[in-house]
């Protein structure tokens, strides 16, 4: 092992195997620093800030919260601008819906090297294990990330380590290969003894991914968005807000967003500048936003639909207040909508 | 010595720790800097952020929605 005490950035998404994978790299002597990377799609926090009902829980971002554990800093690198061209053309293509998962991590993997020559850090660990994910961790992937990224051989998967060829930390001697493992496949037991080897009781549960670009009913909503403004581009809001309340869309040129409780409510509330917005006078009822060029027609159509969500639904007649982007409310006295004249293909 | 005010009003965490990260990264080792945040997430993750880097939490507050954060920058 070479005097000098060497230092590497370490991917910590926030699960269990990038925290193992830091700590393996803790116990040989390793400086680690912690990389986190914020796209605009992580689940983290986002739907439990929103929503009222779930505010009362205890939140965390689980990256800091891994890193606190460790005992190591971590960066949090806003990659929302960047990001965008991986999500709108993979080069790899999607998963089982929008997720392009392995041009994700080759676009990690370059960030981090770009982080790493400007902070002095010697190489890159991530929590990678072989064969465990379907796209981006099989075998056949793993030196294409290598490769792709420009990180080449300072990429170390400790988990996996045995089973993959030598990586410069290992050949210079900065780690001892006899101390990596050899993990790999999708079960998680190796995972947890490792983890209780270490006295780390407390992780994030694995749970369908870290990323709504894996969540099914986002990727029809972030299509539906693409379709019906006839371009397939977004701003962080427009993601944002995928993530928020009841998605309606009547027609092509604009959709209703129902919030579904008071939380949701309140968040859309903070987009009235951008949007026209409804809300019920009359009745209790939920706030909702409409997105695109709506007609005076769509306005009261959109009014209906509201009303239909609210404690006015079964009443003849419900006020709702519209106000265009922030300006002066004016009130339509509407029919709620019946449930059989919201169409199916209507809901995202 | 001095004192800055952060807007992070509709951000969501993480971006309310990001914006800190960033703004202290050019502020000087007592300077103070109060980020004003709607997410409540951010009375856990500021903290947790200073914590593991270095900083130090003078206060925490919450009122009328709102959650206040005010950070005293350590040295580097």
């Amino acid at each position: 092992m070479a005097d000098t005490k060497r230092k590497a950035a370490a991917l910590v998404s926030g699960g269990l195997d990038s925290m193992l994978a830091a700590r393996v790299m803790q116990d040989q002597g390793i400086h680690v620093e912690g990389l986190n990377f914020y796209t605009g799609f992580c689940v983290e926090g986002h739907t439990q800030a929103i929503r009222r009902q779930d505010q009362a829980k205890q939140k965390r971002n689980n990256a800091l919260w891994v890193a606190d554990q460790l005992g190591i800093r971590l960066h949090i690198l806003d990659v929302v601008e960047d990001y965008k061209d991986v999500v709108l053309n993979p080069r790899h293509g999607y998963g089982a819906n929008l997720n392009p998962c392995l041009d994700c991590k080759v676009f990690m993997v370059r960030k981090a090297k770009e982080w790493m020559d400007a902070h002095g850090f010697d190489f890159l660990v991530s929590g990678e294990v072989v064969g465990q994910r379907p796209m981006s961790q099989r075998r056949e992937t793993l030196p294409v990330v290598q490769q792709e990224s420009g990180i080449g051989d300072l990429l170390l998967r400790p988990l996996s380590a045995k089973r993959l060829p030598r990586t410069r930390p290992e050949r210079e001697g900065w780690v001892d290969r006899d101390r990596l493992l050899d993990f790999h496949g999708r079960s998680r037991k190796p995972q947890m003894a490792l983890a209780a080897h270490y006295g780390l009781t407390d992780y994030a549960q694995p749970a369908g991914g870290c990323c709504f670009l894996t969540d099914e009913q986002y990727a029809v909503k972030l299509a539906d968005l693409w379709q019906s403004r006839g371009e397939r581009g977004y701003e962080l809001d427009d993601i944002i807000l995928l993530k928020v309340g009841r998605h309606v869309r009547p027609a092509p040129h604009f959709k209703v967003i129902v919030a579904r409780e008071e939380g949701e409510g309140n968040f859309l509330h903070g987009y009235r500048k951008q949007h026209v917005a409804l809300r019920s006078v009359s009745h209790t009822g939920p706030y909702a936003l409409i997105d695109g060029r709506p007609t005076e027609a769509d306005l009261a159509l959109a009014a209906r639909l509201v009303a239909r969500y609210g404690h006015g639904r079964d009443a003849e007649a419900v006020t709702i207040g519209i106000s265009d982007r922030g300006g002066p409310e004016r009130e339509l006295v509407v029919a709620p909508l019946p449930p059989h004249e919201i169409p199916a293909e209507w809901v995202l | 010595m001095s004192r800055a005010t952060l807007d992070c009003r509709r951000l969501l965490c993480p971006l309310p720790v990001i914006r800190v990260q960033d703004r202290v990264a050019t502020m000087h080792p007592g300077d103070e800097l109060e980020a004003v945040c709607t997410d409540p997430g951010a009375l856990h993750d500021i903290p947790a952020w200073c914590r593991i880097n270095g900083h130090r939490v003078l206060e925490t507050g919450s009122e009328g929605g709102e959650h206040r954060v005010v950070v005293q920058v350590g040295a580097a």
